[in-house]
Parts: structure tokens; C-alpha cells; sequence
């Protein structure tokens, strides 16, 4: 991969464009019409308090939500343009575009490194052989991972620790090539250490994907995020670039978030 | 009683013993407590019992017949005149019969078990749960006289030269027998699987059966390996059906069609026979039930290692 570290000189066009959607668990709703524009190779912040309906937000962007019991969803969601809900578009086919890292690091406990970073091909049962030691040197080197485990790519991926098994679970989901990466609090179970070598990480990731990081940290939006949406109660109150945001918010909510006044 | 005058009552006041509502209630409790360990005192003391008389018997049979002719012989036949004490033939036979219950019950149980876990709905899986585990209420002897009435009949037509008594019917009956067990607990193994590896699988762009397949079954497997082992382990100790369907002729062969006899079948036609106490006939049931004993025993504990190294991996 060449690693672009500029940011880019113009703002980008829009990846994923969310409009109006309205989420519930049950009788539940827990959005209520939230619109939200993530532009393209940046990294768009989620921030608010617990249960305010970030990761829900989250999860609607690849459908993972509906996948939840009694979960449905409204509005629209659009990736390049094209409705992600509509009836042509499979679900299946649209996580291959859309990938996701969870809160809980959770490398699939029966294989090893090598066959971690190769299960979303062999899941989708599209992994070339003669391929597979490319992709998974690629995919660990992304993930910034390559040079700790490259002489260990055998040994169980349960057996990283877990900031290891975190930037694991990145690169496996960077070797089924997304366009687009959802990051679930990418770091609540992590160290300080860890923590920051994942930003670090997601910071070189922008260059070449759209990536959208739920947080309940606010200095790691501040830092990695190049437009942050503050989310409460499952309203937007308010969404622009990360810098305004934090220096100087729009409204006074989002002060009072940002200020430590509640949260 | 409330439990606010327990508290209020005790810091303070010194009351004497047996007089208030406290000390009546741990006397009770404390009586309880004895009861209790009087229970779990009895069953360890019944299991102690039965392996010390295992372990009498066995050893006056081998002190006079010796171990070499238990375990070099090929012939198992200690109620003729010509005694031969080879075990081999029993084992054979209670091997053949569990093999073919497992050749049913493995496929039949997982794959019960990936649909009521996976597939099903859950209102389905409420009701195939319990209707599957009726299966495994239901009277061996029942399933025996099934094997020997019905099955037998049947596969006779299929295979000809097929005995009446034979290993195959007994163990396919058998293999519907345990059929509950595996699917039961391979379930809940399946079950156990953390959600957030069916979603890590999804999020890649997987589809439900690669996801079953090839993420889920793999994290269960400890389960369900110690599920496969703890129903095997029923199998060799079932007695009713093969002692009914498979015969009573002990025989060192892996032919599932003629007559065979299984070490239990060997112990019910010996205790149910006028073998007197005491003598070196009787003694052999004991033998085989030592030997019965120490298979099972060798399957529980690795079907428990199974599930401890399981658990420990998710």
C-alpha cells in the first residue's frame, strides 16, 4: 500500500450518505432521524454518551443491526449513491464493501494468525492460493501488525495480547479489501499503548479507506477524526469538522458534552 | 420471617440461645446442612462400594485364571465345559454395536443440532428441544423389542443373509437411542458460541452456512466432541437392547450381521442365569464389569477434558 499522509487537498466527495434513518429494538426506537454525510478516505467521529445510539448508527451502515432480534430500521443509506436498503442489494455482498471492527477483539478462536487474516476470503470462498502469503503479509502489514507475528503466523490468534488481537481483527478485515471500515469503540478494551497504536493506525488507514469510528473517548476523536458527529439521545445535535467541533461548538449541548459537563 | 428483624436483632442484644427466632432457624438450618451431606456421603460411599467389590471379585478371578488368558485368548466361553476366558470377543461385540449407534447418532445429533441452534426459530427450537430430548425418556427395552420386532424385519429385506439377532439393527436402534444426548448438548455447545464471532464472520461478507460451518462448529467443537463422547460412552453401557436384539453369542468378528454379544448383554445373561455365587463363573461378570468400567470411565474423563479445554478457548 502507498501511504498518502497528506490529507486530501479538497473536501471529498461523499462515501456514505445517511438521511433521516430511524432505528428501533423491539417497540424501542433508539434513532430518531438522524442524517449524516461520511466523506470519502477520511475518518468520521461518532461521539456522544453510553446508549445514546452510536454503534446503532453504526451498525446500520453495513446492516448489521437488522441482524439483531426484533431490530428494524427507516430512512435512507447510501453508499456511492446507491441505496444500501434497497431490495437489489444483498446484505452479504454489501459487508464485503463495508467492514467492520468490534469493540471486543474477537479473532476467530480456532484458527491461527495466517488463517485469521484469511477467513473473510475463505468464508466468501474467494481466496486465490497462490495469493493467500501476499494477502496476509499486506493485510498484517497495514494493520501494522506484520513485523510482531510474521514469525509466529502458526500460532493460535487467541494467543496475541490484546491490542495484537485488535489490529488482527483489523487486517482481517482489510484483506477482503473494504472501501469503507466501521470501527465499534475499536479501543475500549484496550491499554493506553495499545490504544494508541491503533489510532496511529486508523490515521494511516485514512489515506486509503472511508472510515467511520464510534467512540465514547473524546480526545481519541479529537485525534483521529477528521469530522466528528456528536449524537444524544438518538439525535444529531450536531456534526461538522472535527477541529470546529471541539474549538468552537454550535451548540451548547455539545459544550456541555464536550466540556465534561455531562457524559 | 422478615429479613429486617434478622438484621435489627442481630448487632446489639445477646438473647438466649434457642429462644429466639434466629437460633431456631440456624438449628433448622443446621439440620438441613447434615441431611444434606448425609446424601452426598451415600452416594460416594454406594460408588466406593460397587468399584471395592469390582476390584475383590476381579481379583480373585485373575489370582485363579491369570491375566494372560483374559487378554491372549479368543474365545469367551466361561459357562461350557471348555472354559476360554478371552475378553476380546465382548469387546468386539460391544465396539461393533457402538460403532454402528455412532455412525447414526453423529451425523443425525450434529446436524439436529446446527438447526436447532442456527437455523431454527426461535419459537421452533422451544418446541424441538424438548420433543427431541422425549426420545431420550423413552424405556430401552422398549427400543430393544423395536430393534428385534420392527428394524430387524426391516433391513432383512434389504440384506438378505442378516441374522434375527444381530449387531447392526441393535445399533442403529441404539443410535436413535443417543441420538438426544448429542443433539442436546452439541446444542448447547453451539449455543455457547459468543455472538460476537457469528458477527465478526458476517461482517466480512460471509453468508449464514460458511458462518456455521466453518466459524461456529469450529469454536464448538470441544462440545461437541465431549457431547459425541459421553454418548458413546451410554452406548457401551447399554444393556436392554443389545441384550434383546443383538444376540448371545460372544464372537471376535466386526460383522454386524450375525448374532454377537456385548459385555453388558454377557452380565444380564449371567446374573438372570442360576450361576451360583461364589464360583469362578459368577466371578466373570465382575471381570467384565471392571473392564466395562474402566472404558467408560477412560471416555468420561476425556470427554470432560474435552469441555474444559473448550471453555477455556471461548
Amino acid at each position: 500500500m502507498t501511504l498518502n499522509s497528506t490529507p486530501p487537498p479538497r473536501p471529498s466527495p461523499i462515501k456514505l450518505n445517511v438521511d433521516g434513518v430511524r432505528a428501533w429494538f423491539g417497540t424501542n426506537r433508539v434513532l430518531h432521524g438522524v442524517d449524516l454525510p461520511i466523506a470519502e478516505r477520511s475518518v468520521t467521529a461518532i461521539i456522544g454518551p453510553s446508549g445514546c445510539g452510536k454503534s446503532t448508527l453504526i451498525r446500520c451502515l453495513n446492516r448489521m443491526h437488522e441482524l439483531s432480534e426484533g431490530a428494524r430500521s427507516e430512512g435512507s443509506i447510501t453508499l456511492d449513491g446507491k441505496d444500501i436498503y434497497s431490495r437489489e442489494v444483498d446484505p452479504v455482498l454489501l459487508r464485503r464493501r463495508v467492514g467492520m471492527v468490534f469493540q471486543k477483539p474477537n479473532p476467530f478462536p480456532s484458527m491461527s494468525v495466517r488463517d485469521n487474516v484469511l477467513a473473510g476470503l475463505r468464508l466468501t470462498g474467494s481466496l486465490d492460493r497462490t495469493r493467500a502469503d501476499d494477502v496476509v503479509e499486506k493485510a498484517l502489514r497495514d494493520a501494522a501488525l506484520w513485523d510482531e507475528v510474521k514469525d509466529r503466523l502458526g500460532a493460535p490468534g487467541l494467543g496475541l495480547s490484546g491490542g495484537q488481537q485488535q489490529r488482527l481483527c483489523i487486517a482481517r478485515s482489510l484483506a477482503v479489501s473494504p472501501e469503507v471500515l466501521l470501527m465499534d469503540e475499536p479501543c475500549s478494551a484496550l491499554d493506553p499503548s495499545a490504544t494508541s497504536r491503533i489510532e496511529d493506525l486508523i490515521h494511516a488507514l485514512r489515506a486509503t479507506y472511508t472510515i467511520a469510528i464510534v467512540t465514547h473517548h473524546m480526545q481519541q476523536a479529537a485525534r483521529v477524526s477528521d469530522y466528528t458527529a456528536f449524537l444524544l439521545s438518538g439525535d444529531l445535535v450536531e456534526f461538522s469538522e472535527t477541529n470546529r467541533l471541539f474549538t468552537s461548538p454550535r451548540d451548547s449541548r455539545t459544550e456541555d458534552y464536550i466540556t465534561g459537563k455531562f457524559g | 420471617m422478615p429479613a429486617s428483624s434478622e438484621i435489627l436483632a442481630m448487632p446489639t442484644q445477646a438473647q438466649p440461645a434457642g429462644h429466639t427466632p434466629q437460633a431456631a432457624a440456624s438449628r433448622i438450618e443446621r439440620v438441613i446442612e447434615a441431611l444434606l451431606a448425609a446424601c452426598s456421603i451415600a452416594t460416594v460411599l454406594t460408588t466406593a462400594g460397587i468399584l471395592l467389590v469390582l476390584a475383590v471379585e476381579t481379583w480373585s478371578f485373575l489370582r485363579e485364571v491369570g491375566i494372560g488368558k483374559l487378554l491372549f485368548d479368543t474365545e469367551w466361553t466361561p459357562l461350557f465345559a471348555q472354559k476360554h476366558f478371552g475378553i476380546w470377543p465382548l469387546v468386539a461385540g460391544t465396539c461393533l454395536t457402538s460403532l454402528c449407534a455412532i455412525a447414526v447418532a453423529l451425523p443425525l445429533g450434529v446436524l439436529s443440532a446446527i438447526f436447532m441452534s442456527e437455523l431454527a426459530s426461535p419459537r421452533l427450537r422451544k418446541w424441538c428441544k424438548p420433543l427431541l430430548e422425549i426420545l431420550a425418556g423413552v424405556p430401552t427395552i422398549v427400543y430393544g423389542y423395536f430393534a428385534l420386532v420392527v428394524v430387524t424385519p426391516i433391513l432383512q429385506r434389504m440384506i438378505p443373509d442378516l441374522a434375527g439377532f444381530n449387531a447392526l439393527s441393535a445399533g442403529l436402534v441404539m443410535g436413535i437411542m443417543i441420538t438426544p444426548i448429542i443433539a442436546s448438548l452439541a446444542e448447547d455447545a453451539l449455543h455457547a458460541v459468543p455472538k460476537g464471532l457469528r458477527e465478526a464472520a458476517y461482517a466480512l461478507g460471509a453468508s449464514k452456512v460458511p458462518t456455521i460451518l466453518r466459524v461456529v462448529v469450529p469454536a464448538a467443537m470441544g462440545g461437541i466432541a465431549a457431547s459425541v463422547i459421553i454418548a458413546v460412552s451410554r452406548a457401551v453401557g447399554e444393556t436392554m437392547i443389545v441384550a434383546i436384539a443383538a444376540g448371545q453369542q460372544p464372537r471376535l468378528t466386526l460383522d454386524p450381521r450375525v448374532p454377537i454379544e456385548t459385555m453388558t448383554a454377557y452380565i444380564v445373561q449371567v446374573s438372570m442365569g442360576d450361576t451360583p455365587a461364589g464360583t469362578l463363573e459368577y466371578r466373570t461378570i465382575f471381570v467384565v464389569g471392571s473392564a466395562l468400567f474402566l472404558l467408560t470411565l477412560a471416555m468420561n474423563v476425556t470427554s470432560y477434558k474435552l469441555a474444559k479445554r473448550f471453555r477455556r478457548a471461548t
